[in-house]
């Protein structure tokens, strides 16, 4: 999917315009009613183009025409804004529907036969095998089996991910592909309801419903466009009252041009890219309202390993004991790890290197390498020359030499201490009954870390750390990243325990979780964000998956939530405050016929009546698609406190709405005005 | 020199009692023991219990329905008094049954707190209608208006809304009748009548015969501008020597009209917990007050081009339709502060303001959040801080909260229908007056617009001034204005305690630093900024067809 990226393809922009059309038809169009004023403004005027005295007017026709010809393309420009927005999610469910193909499947009976079906055929409960190469044909429980799985198809990334019976990693996804080995599934969803459809549908958009706050502003908008039409359907009776005669084509376009056509047009398309831009992040959000919860959100429950840290531990420091010194300890730490594939093993030598440390690989060649063990809870080599290295869990270590005779250094035991109260692993280095020394694992803090958790204070937003550390370690992370609070030897009740009570203090929380067992809590959450790597049940439980399953996505997804609530309301003051302008566009030039004394109110100094209501109706047609590329991209956020950000805000989209329109309707009167 | 002076003084007065007004206030309706219930008990125990009233709160529903069905109630009994009051005691000086369309229009009239007045008291109104009719719901329309922004705040502040009839009966006993008898008496040792004598006739020294209205005047006047009521005694109002004797009772008068309103926001402040939230508020309105008077006092001291052109003094500014006694500057001052506040005594005709300081009026009037009339003012200010909030909260990435509580759809819809009403009651009668009853409008053109514009606006707002000319005892004029007035009081304070309602009943959110706060300077931006935007916007057309038309084409 990350190919697909560039969404703004011609393709997409001629279907839209194509769309915008369609859209013009009455029933589609009543379900957005500025838009609808709009369209039935139009109308009037192309019949009065017909019939210019169906309402006893004096228009030329010619204007008639100019202004019906501006009301289209105020209604089409909304369409497209809207049609393209769709159009981009469309472009995306085309290249997941051609992964969801009906394919065969090797479908085992109760008699344990393996017999071929049509996947559209699998219900949930049916178990089939899936073999290399095949195609696994639909979302389900890896129950026997572990193999690894190429899911590129829908999160775009092409290592394979292990998938295996029981544990954490059992779920796989319809139309991803088994690359080695053979798995038994349980397949999980009936058709038409799996991941990939679900997934279809919401780029789709077909299932977009309104979200909450869009509710709340469509209404304030459609009770602004019903205040200027009583407005406007007053206004000719008192302008009778003064033997004003007001013409209907002005009317309409003092109408159109008062009614908050710029959000009203712009509205479902911010919608729509909002959630878009959460869906290219490769996060699916099951709903619009999920996003803008995210927005909401007052404290996010982080996971430390694998969020907050690497989550594998590192070699940060060699602790040479009994009298050695520290490049023996670091030598017999390397030749222990030589051959050690475990991120731990490796980081030694990793920090040999860094520290300028020098060994002799000969010393390790030939020897036999033991792997690490539960029951020996230690690795390493035995040489050539009979010696055995051995590196691991303290405790152990100490056993294994005082086994062969050996003796513990005093000083082993406290610094072993020290570095367990420090919050990192010590492990022993020992060459058969001597113990060399210590090295000290760190769990390392990703970079960045710290600057992220920053600006979400700035944001108002309270980050907890769960780890199963004890507190001490724990205690000593959550300082080093910055987080405001951690629980300590967290089970996934503690999550629930903590979310409730977050939420008690009226807190919005977001949460990540991969597990079955963060089900319950992912639920529980106002925002849940399950990996897609995760089992089905947390999968089901959430409200987002990250298809990427990096759970320190869930920040970014905050910040497409309120750039999508900012988005709106910026445009909203924006359209709104366009009106002043408008107003001195066109009331001046309505009346200035009978009472030439109005012309104090024509600030803008605007060639004529007429050229002024074309030049403010231009004006209020073209800002539609000049916004467009802001409505979908979303206005620039960057993390600050409300009040900044808010009078941010207020200086671009309010002054700037107040301002811009004086100076683009004077700019289009100047070019207007040559014509009339 | 001396008369600018006094607006400072008066507005000096004003300012030094609205905060301890107002936490008097928030502590009078306090439902807590407070040591105000010892002062009180001994009247307001029996008179709840004689109502058979417990101290149960009432859910928004049942408060909303009994701020109803208890103004129905009273207006009918008033409407009764009105349509037989000739029948009835205390009528020296044999007035006449109200005919029924008046009748009906002046019991909503007084009810609502308006105080529209098609009829001229001294020839409409026997004593026993002034004191028992139009005096009594002088004290229960205020009273109303108090409770239900009452009820509003409480349901911000998300505590219970309270109980209708404990507020009613506490505005009453610890606010409105306590000030009122005080300032009755001060009024009266000012020269201003009381008495249930009938009419005097007097012989001048020409030999003419002239009749002297007077009657229980001191008693309605305190109540007339402390409950921003404004319904005069008079025909003429507080322009008039006996409802308005000098100088100090012109002080007094102003000071009494800003009293309520401006101490109200401290009473929110303090109700809510946090005295920024009023303050800020109280210092946009002031802002906006400010404003509007510096228009009004530039306006009418420059005057009438046309008469300046003719070489006609002005030093004193306009004069035109003014009390001599209180000249160009305390005429101004008392037209914006009584349109400001939303109370409608007049001391000079609105009618004869020069065009800008009409406009000054009438802008106040369909603003209706330059402070306001006791009560209502303050729930519609709320409306557009609520307005305020969603329309910026959004900006700040976040659904809305205000207080704590998140303004959502619900909340929303109730709002939008309530900013709806306004230009509803307003323009749609305005047309219908221009185009149907033309015959009823004194003047032709822009004045003549104004003149019915201003009807119907400060019958929307609950005001009662009038632009005087309009031939207004019409059964059109009298049903109309009585249908204007009844929803423009009761359509938002049902909308707006649904919206309290709605807002109690939520989960309070947790502040943090990501919150949009609405108790700092950038917050009265946007306020001021709704106010103006929301508010000015829908009746610019009208506006510049009326009043600004009239200035410019008067420009010379």
């Amino acid at each position: 999917m990350k190919e697909k990226k560039t969404m703004m393809s011609t393709a997409i922009i001629r279907g839209a315009i194509k769309e915008s059309f369609l859209k013009l038809d009455p029933r589609v169009m009543v379900r957005n009613p500025i838009m609808f004023v709009v369209e039935i403004g139009f109308i009037i005027t192309l019949a009065l183009i017909f019939v210019p005295d169906l309402f006893g007017g004096s228009v030329s026709s010619g204007y008639n025409l100019t202004v019906a010809f501006i009301l289209l393309f105020t209604v089409l420009f909304a369409n497209f804004a809207e049609a393209l927005a769709e159009g981009r999610g469309r472009a995306q469910a085309d290249t997941l529907k051609k992964t969801k193909q009906d394919m065969k499947a090797n479908k085992l009976n109760s008699l344990n036969q393996v017999k071929q079906v049509l996947s559209s055929e699998l219900r949930k409960g049916d178990i089939v095998i899936v073999a290399q190469g095949e195609t696994i044909p639909g979302d389900g429980e890896v129950i026997e089996g572990l193999a690894s799985v190429d899911e590129s198809a829908i999160t775009g990334e092409s290592a394979p991910v292990i998938k295996e019976a029981g544990g954490d990693f059992s779920s796989v996804t319809g139309g991803t592909r088994v690359v080695s080995d053979r798995i038994t599934v349980r397949i999980t969803s009936d058709p038409g309801e799996s991941f990939l459809d679900r997934m279809i549908a919401l780029v789709e958009g077909a299932k977009r419903q309104k979200t909450p706050n869009e509710i709340a502003l469509s209404t304030v908008l459609t009770s602004l466009t019903l205040i200027f039409l009583i407005v406007v359907v007053t206004l000719p009776f008192f302008a009778d009252y003064l033997e004003i005669q007001l013409e209907i084509p002005m009317l309409i376009a003092l109408l159109v041009c008062l009614i908050p056509t710029t959000i009203g047009g712009l509205l479902s398309a911010i919608g729509i890219a909002g959630m878009d831009r959460v869906t290219q992040f490769n996060v699916l959000a099951m709903s619009g309202k999920a996003v803008e919860a995210a927005g909401d959100i007052t404290t996010i429950i982080l996971d430390k390993t694998g969020t907050i840290t690497f989550g594998n531990r590192m070699a940060s420091e060699f602790t040479p004991v009994g009298g050695h010194e520290e490049q023996e300890t670091a030598l017999w730490a390397a030749i222990s790890s030589l051959k050690d594939e475990t991120p731990e093993g490796r980081s030694v030598l990793e920090l040999m290197r860094k520290q300028g440390l020098a060994y002799d690989p000969a010393i390790g060649e030939d020897a036999e390498f033991h792997e690490f063990k539960a029951e020996t809870r230690m690795s390493g080599m035995d040489l050539r020359d009979g010696r055995k290295v051995r590196k691991g869990a303290v405790d152990a270590v100490k056993k294994w030499v005082v086994s062969q005779g050996g003796r513990v250094p005093k000083e082993l035991d406290p610094n072993s201490e020290r570095i367990a109260k420090a919050g990192g692993t010590p492990l022993a280095i020992a060459v058969d009954q001597e113990i060399y020394g210590l090295i000290y694992l760190k769990d390392t803090v990703k970079p960045g870390m710290k600057e992220r958790f920053e600006q979400m204070r700035q944001m108002g937003i309270k980050t907890i750390m769960c780890t199963g550390d004890n507190p001490l370690t724990a205690a000593t992370i959550a300082i080093e990243a910055g987080v405001d609070d951690f629980i300590a030897e967290s089970t996934p009740e503690d999550k629930i325990a903590v979310i409730r009570r977050e939420q008690a203090e009226g807190k919005l929380v977001a949460m990540t979780g991969d597990g079955t067992n963060d089900a319950p809590a992912l639920a529980q959450a106002d925002v849940g964000i399950a990996m897609n790597s995760g089992t089905v049940a947390a999968k089901e439980a959430a409200n987002m998956v990250d298809l990427d399953s990096d759970p320190s996505k869930i920040i970014e997804v905050v910040s497409i939530g309120k750039q999508l609530l900012m988005t709106r309301g910026a445009l909203t003051t924006f359209s709104i405050a366009n009106d002043i302008a408008k107003y001195f566009a066109i009331i001046p030039a309505m009346f200035m016929l009978a009472i030439p004394q109005m012309e104090a109110l024509n600030i803008m100094r605007l060639g004529s009546p007429e050229s002024a209501i074309l030049s403010a109706l231009i004006f209020n047609a073209v800002i539609i698609p000049l916004l467009i590329p802001l409505a979908m991209k979303g206005v620039a956020y960057k993390p600050m406190s409300s009040a900044a950000l808010l009078q941010r805000n207020l200086i671009i989209y309010g002054l700037g709405g107040v301002v811009a329109p004086f100076l683009g309707i004077k700019v289009i009167d100047l070019a207007v005005h040559l014509w009339i | 020199m001396f008369a600018t002076l006094s607006i400072g003084v008066t507005l000096l007065l004003v300012l030094l009692l609205a905060r301890p007004t107002g936490l008097y206030i928030a502590k009078a309706f306090q439902y807590e023991t407070t040591r105000l219930d010892r002062w009180f008990g001994w009247i307001e125990t029996p008179v709840l219990r004689l109502g058979g009233i417990r101290r149960d709160d009432q859910t928004w529903k049942q408060y909303a329905l009994a701020v109803i069905v208890s103004s129905l109630v009273m207006i009918l009994l008033v409407y009764l008094v009105f349509r037989t009051q000739a029948y009835l005691p205390l009528n020296p000086s044999h007035i006449a049954n109200m005919e029924p369309t008046l009748a009906f229009n002046t019991a909503i009239s007084f009810m609502t707190n308006t105080n529209l007045q098609h009829y001229s008291g001294e020839s409409g109104l026997s004593y026993l209608s002034q004191m028992i009719a139009i005096v009594f719901l002088m004290f229960t329309g205020p009273a109303v208006g108090l409770s239900a922004a009452i009820a509003l705040i409480r349901g911000l502040a998300g505590k219970p809304i309270g109980n209708f009839f404990i507020d009613l009966t506490r505005s009453i006993t610890r606010i409105f009748l306590p000030v009122s008898f005080v300032m009755a008496i001060v009024f009266v040792a000012l020269g201003v009548p009381q008495t249930l004598e009938p009419t005097v006739i007097a012989h001048t020294l020409s030999g003419e015969v002239q009749e002297i209205a007077r009657g229980p005047v001191g008693s309605l006047l305190s109540i007339k501008q402390f409950g921003n009521n404004g319904g005069g005694f008079f025909g003429v109002n507080s322009a008039h020597p006996f409802e308005n004797p000098g100088a100090v009772s012109n002080l007094l008068q102003i000071v009494l009209m800003m009293l309520l309103g401006t101490a109200i926001p401290f009473t929110y402040g303090k109700m809510v917990g946090n005295p920024k939230q009023g303050r800020v508020l109280f210092l946009s309105m002031t802002m906006l007050f400010i404003v509007l008077l510096g228009v009004s006092l530039s306006a009418e001291n420059a005057g009438n081009p046309v008469l300046n052109a003719m070489g006609i003094q002005h030093e004193q500014g306009s004069m035109e339709g003014k009390e001599v006694r209180f000249g160009m500057v305390q005429s101004s001052f008392f037209s914006v502060v009584t349109t400001a506040f939303e109370t409608g005594a007049v001391n000079t005709m609105h009618d004869t303001l020069t065009p800008l300081g009409g406009l000054v009026t009438i802008s106040n009037m369909m603003l209706n959040t330059v402070f306001g009339s006791v009560g209502a003012g303050m729930m519609n200010v709320l409306m557009y801080v609520m307005i305020g909030v969603f329309l910026s909260g959004l900006m700040v990435g976040r659904t809305p909260e205000f207080l704590g509580k998140k303004i959502e759809g619900r909340e929303m819809k109730l709002i939008a229908v309530t900013l709806l009403i306004q230009p509803m009651l307003i323009l749609a009668p305005t047309a219908i007056a221009l185009f149907a009853y033309p015959e009823t409008i004194s003047n032709p053109g822009f004045h003549g617009l104004t003149q019915a514009l201003y009807e119907f606006t400060s019958s929307a707002a609950n005001n009662g001034s009038g632009f005087e000319g309009l031939g207004d005892n019409t059964p059109f004029w009298n049903i109309a204005t009585g249908i204007v007035m009844y929803l423009g009081r009761y359509f938002s304070v049902v909308t707006l305690l649904a919206v309290a309602g709605s807002l109690a009943a939520k989960k309070p959110v947790s502040e943090t630093s990501g919150t949009f706060r609405t108790d700092n300077g950038l917050f009265a931006g946007v306020f001021l900024g709704t106010v103006l935007i929301v508010g000015a916007l829908t009746f610019f057309p009208a506006l510049v067809l009326g009043p600004v038309a009239e200035y410019l084409t008067l420009k010379p």
